[in-house]
């Protein structure tokens, strides 16, 4: 019972020669914080998109609690945070709409991230960065959601906002049993929040 | 320091000229009958206060021919540039969606149109379906709609890569939602706008071909039909003949091409703060 | 010594229409008061979140502001006034901008070309050399396009087309994000050096751990408002600093017990009168909310914009770290 990445290989398109990814295997189970560092460029993030399955592997597999990530229809178990989330909300739409697509709203999420009732009328533009990644963490937390992929969804926030999401992300995975993938540059945050932490070495 | 709200001046212009163009519609579709009618007491009579842009040789109200001319181009333009957008919008979304080979099958079309000019093309399709009124519509409306449908496609391709797309996806939106809710609202301004700035294009084409004689028929109060009939008077010193039709057809084709410009100003997010 | 930088009292606003329909004209103030001082040889840093108005004091200081905007106060530069003449004639000269993107370099130009700004002469073909090889980049690196570098490479490109004309006041707007640990700290250890030979910086950053890499002096932004400055030094222990909000941050670093606040930060503009982090403060009194304009003021050594600094927090007597992690 996991997310599990199988011996996968990557290129994106016209870059077949060099694959991004080479043979990456990788487990996070239930309750499992996985930490993943690397240097920039390595393909942290494709990793992501492709656990999230925003990418097809060129071979290997990802798997589901066995099934293959592609077989699932409808809400997906498996949801991505991303680094920037001003561009993971549609600019037109009222944040409570964005929210309220993804499914009923839980008020007590809201509080717990400390979201406004008020922010709910806004546009994404009218929020701070901060703000918005408490958004986008409040729509990724459905009641089917099992794993977490959060890539470099800190980095671009100050301090306190920064220990506000990671306090409520890991008292949540703990109640939840939540699997969570963590990239971070920050050694101090990957050692602070994960469970293990692993490596992305060249050609891995 | 009090400065001008460039927004609401934006909509009061917007509005004024939509006005304008409506009432030149109406009025011209009025004096259809007026226009046409001959009078062999009053011909090639210079401008004056009775006749503000004279008569020509078959004492027809040049001024109601113009107004009446007008009214047509823009009916015409209208109808052309909504044939067009829609060619254009099913075009396009096709290519987006349906996979690469539909893509390459629809851009290749695109950049087959668009490498031939206009003019040529709009003559041929005229030509082909008999010329008249129905001739210069399916002429001019299939030849517009390339650079909107390339405009369309590349929209919705780059929209279908945004992160917060595929979030929707993951969260299991709906296929239509997806469309209606995150695709639509940001086509529309870019679609809403190539479409306005499509009218003065297909105005001019159709006058155009009107005048080289491959489009509307001679007894059709159209632009085109005054200016190259007023061709064969201009050197006996009958200016007036040419020259004013000809002014209000280029004024209107300005206050369309305004109309879209501000209209892109009004919608375009980025200049929401200017 | 003297400042090379003097920003005095300096305010930025900025007309936005608002409204259900757009058509409601609204002047938002984005930076309010705020002063600092640069000295030759000296990083001072300016901390707050992002998206709180700090590259704009960056483009403000180089007047390129974008055209709906407007900035108030005293900016000195070598103890003149920076005017608008001025700073043309001085930016890419002696005042250089490390900018936050790399989306700065023009792409369908060859990495040499930038650096020497259309000079092609045999002195500016060395000085290019010489400020590649500086940041570790080979000579061929002048024949990459921009899309051919990595990020890192990308950075040290940037500094070095900054750096190449020996200037005197190097404004860094976020020179790392992005990058790995690594990277950042090379690039970080590069505005120490330019530094350390004579030229005032001043990084603009969100990320405290950065900036107490590298500066001299810490300004912290808070809703728009210079809230504190500090010494680098007074942030090795809490009870040297003296805004309720910086001690937060110093609480919410990872190693210090990762704590977090609650509420939020208001928006710059929207707080008439008080301290702006009354929501938030736990030190706070009925006063705080009154005062119309808090004045900023010399406490130990440092400045901060608070009426109860010289108080001891009541928070600095329970353990650090209770509320922390496990």
């Amino acid at each position: 019972m996991s997310l599990e990445a199988s011996h996968v290989t990557f290129a994106y398109r016209g870059r077949r020669k060099h694959p991004i990814l080479q043979d990456v295997s990788l487990q996070i189970a239930p309750g499992e914080r996985v930490g993943l560092k690397a240097p920039s460029g390595r393909g942290k993030t494709t990793l992501c998109r492709l656990l999230a399955g925003y990418e097809k592997p060129l071979s290997g597999q990802v798997l589901l609690e066995g099934k293959p990530l592609s077989s699932i229809r409808g809400a997906c178990p498996v949801q991505m945070i991303w680094q920037h989330p001003e561009t993971a909300v549609d600019p037109l739409l009222r944040l409570g709409d964005t929210l309220r697509e993804a499914g009923p709203i839980d008020p007590t999420l809201l509080t717990q991230l400390h979201i406004q009732e008020a922010w709910l009328e806004r546009y994404p533009a009218e929020l701070s960065g901060g703000e918005l990644q408490r958004f986008c963490l409040a729509r990724a937390l459905q009641p089917s959601t099992r794993y977490l992929l959060c890539d470099e969804i800190s980095a671009m926030l100050d301090l306190v906002t920064q220990a506000q999401i990671w306090q409520f992300l890991l008292k949540t995975a703990e109640e939840r049993r939540l699997g969570l993938l963590v990239v971070s540059h920050s050694e101090a945050l990957l050692e602070r929040v994960c469970t293990r932490v692993i490596g992305l070495a060249e050609g891995m | 320091m009090k400065r001008q709200n460039s927004r609401k001046s934006t909509l009061l212009f917007l509005g004024v000229t939509v006005f304008l163009l409506l009432f030149l519609v109406v009025i011209g579709l009025g004096v259809e009958e007026e226009a046409t009618v001959t009078d062999f007491t009053r011909t090639n009579l210079a401008p004056s206060l009775r006749y503000p842009f004279g008569t020509d040789w078959m004492g027809r109200d040049m001024f109601l021919r113009t107004l009446a001319g007008l009214s047509l181009s823009i009916r015409i333009g209208l109808l052309t540039a909504g044939v067009s957008a829609v060619v254009a919008l099913l075009l396009g979304v096709a290519a987006a969606t349906l996979g690469p080979r539909v893509d390459g099958c629809i851009s290749w079309c695109i950049d087959l149109v668009m490498g031939i000019p206009h003019i040529l093309l709009v003559m041929l399709i005229s030509i082909a379906c008999g010329r008249g009124f129905v001739g210069v519509v399916t002429g001019v409306a299939l030849s517009h709609w390339t650079s909107l449908a390339r405009l369309v496609r590349g929209e919705i391709l780059q929209l279908r890569q945004a992160p917060y797309m595929l979030a929707a996806e993951k969260l299991g939106v709906s296929r239509f939602r997806q469309a209606r809710l995150h695709m639509l609202p940001h086509i529309l301004p870019q679609f809403l706008t190539g479409l306005v700035l499509l009218f003065p294009h297909a105005i001019l084409h159709e006058a155009s071909v009107t005048f080289l004689g491959f489009g509307l028929a001679s007894e059709q109060p159209a632009i085109g039909v005054i200016l190259s009939e007023s061709m064969r008077y201009l050197t006996t010193g009958k200016w007036w003949l040419a020259l004013f039709p000809g002014l209000a057809l280029v004024l209107v084709v300005i206050l369309f091409a305004l109309l879209g410009d501000r209209l892109r100003r009004w919608l375009d997010p980025a200049s929401v703060h200017a | 010594m003297e400042p090379i930088l003097q920003i005095q009292h300096v305010s930025i606003d900025f007309t936005q229409y608002t409204g259900r329909k757009g058509l409601k004209k609204q002047r938002l103030q984005v930076i309010r008061d705020l002063s600092l001082t640069i000295c030759p040889g000296q990083v001072v840093a300016v901390v707050g979140a992002s998206g709180s108005g700090k590259s704009l004091l960056a483009h403000g200081i180089l007047h390129i502001l974008p055209y709906n905007s407007h900035m108030e106060g005293e900016i000195l530069y070598d103890g003149v006034p920076l005017t608008e003449t001025r700073a043309k004639q001085l930016r890419g000269q002696e005042i250089v901008l490390i900018p936050q993107g790399v989306t700065y370099l023009d792409p369908l130009m060859k990495v040499g070309p930038q650096i020497r700004k259309g000079r092609n002469d045999a002195a500016a073909r060395a000085a290019s050399r010489e400020a590649l090889a500086r940041y570790g980049l080979a000579p061929e690196t002048e024949e990459l396009y921009p899309f051919e570098l990595s990020g890192g490479m990308a950075r040290r490109v940037l500094i070095a087309t900054a750096v190449v004309e020996h200037p005197r006041l190097v404004i860094a707007d976020e020179p790392t994000p992005g990058l790995d640990m690594t990277s950042a700290r090379r690039i970080l250890s590069h505005l120490r050096e330019i530094a350390d030979e004579g030229a005032g910086i001043l990084l603009i950053t969100h990320d405290l751990e950065q900036a107490l890499a590298v500066a001299d002096r810490v300004v912290v932004f808070y809703a728009g408002e210079t809230i504190e400055e500090a010494a680098v030094t007074d942030f090795s222990e809490l009870s040297k600093l003296r805004h309720p909000f910086t001690k937060a941050l110093w609480r919410a670093m990872p190693q210090h017990g990762f704590q977090p606040i609650s509420g939020a930060q208001p928006y710059p503009g929207t707080v008439e009168k008080g301290c702006p982090f009354v929501d938030s403060c736990v030190d706070c009194v009925d006063k705080c909310r009154l005062v119309e304009n808090i004045p900023l003021r010399e406490v130990r050594g440092g400045w901060v914009r608070c009426l109860q600094a010289e108080r001891p927090s009541r928070r600095e007597s329970t353990t650090p770290g209770e509320e922390a992690l496990p």
